[in-house]
């Protein structure tokens, strides 16, 4: 037998646990906190679910809108669906195109004194708040289409899908540049020793290399879109329609219930109905994150 | 002596990074169809040398070069189509990196850049390529599936097919054994060999008993200077032209 072996001291392990302990408690208490938030927001909506005058396929088919009427109370939330899909559609028909491209322009072309200019601008795009945004559509946007359309009022789906598409792209860029970085230099070199041009390095080898990092991009940038509250309630115009074009106004599910629990008596059926939506929101990011993971893991597959 | 052409002339070529200079000024020729092993230690300017062939080092912003690297002849930095330049220089990485695409896709990617679009075609120069880097008859059922999802030992064969697609008049080698086995190590160098009498090909390695086994005339690049150049036979002889070539071949050599 040798001499001991050095132990480590109690002391050392005692905070060792400690330590252990708290990073686990703080990983489950994310675990938590959605299902609190779960819980409470299903809590002040079920109750309406028993109601002998709601009716669930009103709620998600009807496009009749009238909470407060006072003999005729319908709850159909659907021309605020499609609002919240209309405004977030087209905010990515915007928004993706230009976030990915100043992405792969960031992150393949320009020099690094052009890059550090322009990621410290689009990070300051980030930091805008959202009421800022609202406010420059409910103005200067809102002007503008007007001036350019001729149409009557501009505070209305372009506007906001417009306004929205300009907050997802610093999300988009900066997730994106990040999935490019990330790329191996060791590809860049191959293909360019294979004679590619810069372009043909980024379309065939660049892209699909980071298409799993440049899909969450879009998606967290469109998370963002559907999410957003206050600046399309201040954009898009605030009526209860189906949108027939890019100049109608709509509602979104989000500024609905913005504008009205607070006019909405604590308890009521249109207290509990707003808190519904918010079930039905929680539902559509559901939707959008299940249909990105398994996009993912198809792509993957591949 | 067959008088054979020259593929390669180098003459007073510089390399620096920024204020580091990596190669003093070197000059040397490679003639057509031959194999040219460069030997010497890491740091010795070899990597260096091999960018200045295809003009991958015009990516490295710090980069500068003088002197003239002439490949037929002509000189690489007044080439106008650098991708063209590329084209005709093959060239295999010390790591094998397949590119994240199908192995398909991995061999007809330089032939899809060069305008070829036809399927027949691409197909015939994907088993072509793939038959002459030894790798065809493991993947020829799986030519689908991912590139990166192949051992390592396949992948550098993969990435040697590839550098075979666009049928380059020079084939250059940087330390291609850096990471795979023995057994297929000497499959390829079968394959170089086989090579050989249609491609001059540049053999970078650390393995000075690969340079032996392969190469017609070996070169010893020394902290960026040429310290012999020669035919295989007096390099690896007991009497070369430096001392230090004997001390670095027989590993007595600091």
């Amino acid at each position: 037998m040798g001499a001991p072996r050095p132990q480590r001291p109690k002391a050392s392990i005692a905070i060792e646990r400690i330590i252990e302990f708290v990073i686990r408690l703080s990983g489950v208490s994310a675990v938590f906190f959605v299902a609190a938030i779960f819980f409470f927001i299903f809590r002040e909506a079920v109750p309406v679910l028993w109601d002998p005058d709601f009716d669930f396929a009103e709620f998600l088919f009807s496009k009749e809108w009238y909470p407060t009427s006072v003999n005729n109370v319908r709850y159909g939330t659907f021309a605020l669906t499609i609002g919240t899909l209309s405004v977030t559609g087209v905010a990515i028909v915007l928004a993706v195109p230009f976030g990915l491209g100043a992405a792969i322009f960031i992150s393949e072309f320009c020099s690094p004194k052009i890059k550090e200019t322009l990621k410290i601008v689009i990070e300051l795009l980030a930091a805008i708040p959202s009421v800022v945004w609202g406010f420059i559509g409910l103005t200067v946007m809102s002007k503008l289409i007007v001036s350019v359309t001729g149409t009557a009022v501009g505070v209305n789906l372009l506007n906001g899908g417009f306004i929205l598409a300009l907050m997802s792209v610093p999300v988009i860029v900066s997730i994106g540049e990040d999935a490019l970085k990330a790329v191996p230099d060791s590809y860049r070199e191959a293909a360019l020793a294979l004679g590619a041009t810069r372009w043909e390095t980024v379309f065939r080898v660049l892209l699909p290399a980071a298409k799993n990092g440049l899909l969450a991009a879009v998606l967290l940038g469109v998370g963002r879109a559907v999410g957003e509250t206050m600046a399309v309630l201040m954009a898009t115009g605030h009526a209860v329609q189906i949108p027939h074009g890019l100049l109608d106004s709509v509602r979104t599910l989000t500024a609905n219930v913005a504008a009205e629990l607070g006019e909405a008596p604590a308890g009521s059926s249109h207290y509990r109905v707003l808190f519904l939506t918010g079930v039905l929101l929680f539902a559509i990011t559901l939707v959008v994150n299940v249909a990105a993971d398994l996009a993912v893991r198809g792509i993957r597959r591949k | 002596m067959t008088a054979s052409r020259l593929a390669i002339e180098v003459s007073d070529l510089r390399v620096a990074y920024g204020t580091k200079e990596v190669l003093h000024g070197i000059s040397f020729d490679v003639k057509e169809n031959e194999i040219f092993a460069i030997i010497g230690p890491a740091q010795s300017g070899k990597t260096s040398l091999l960018r200045c062939l295809n003009r991958t080092i015009d990516q490295v912003a710090e980069a500068s070069v003088t002197g003239t690297v002439k490949i037929d002849g002509l000189d690489v930095r007044r080439v106008k189509d650098v991708f063209a330049l590329r084209r005709k220089v093959g060239m295999v990485a010390p790591l094998p990196v397949g590119l994240p695409l199908t192995i398909f896709d991995n061999v007809a990617f330089a032939p899809r850049c060069a305008g070829m679009k036809a399927r027949g075609e691409l197909e015939a120069i994907v088993e072509r390529c793939l038959r002459q880097a030894a790798l065809w008859d493991e993947v020829k059922d799986r030519l689908g599936s991912l590139g990166t999802a192949l051992s390592g030992g396949q992948q550098q064969r993969l990435t040697i097919a590839r550098a075979l697609s666009h049928d380059p008049e020079i084939l250059c080698l940087d330390e291609f054994s850096i990471a795979i086995d023995p057994v297929t190590t000497m499959r390829i160098e079968d394959v170089l060999k086989e090579l050989q009498s249609r491609v001059t090909i540049i053999l970078v390695t650390n393995l000075v008993q690969q340079a032996r086994r392969l190469a017609d005339r070996t070169m010893f690049l020394w902290n960026g200077d040429i310290v012999e150049v020669g035919s295989t036979d007096v390099v690896f002889s007991d009497n070369p032209a430096d001392r230090r070539t004997y001390g670095y071949v027989n590993g007595i050599f600091g």
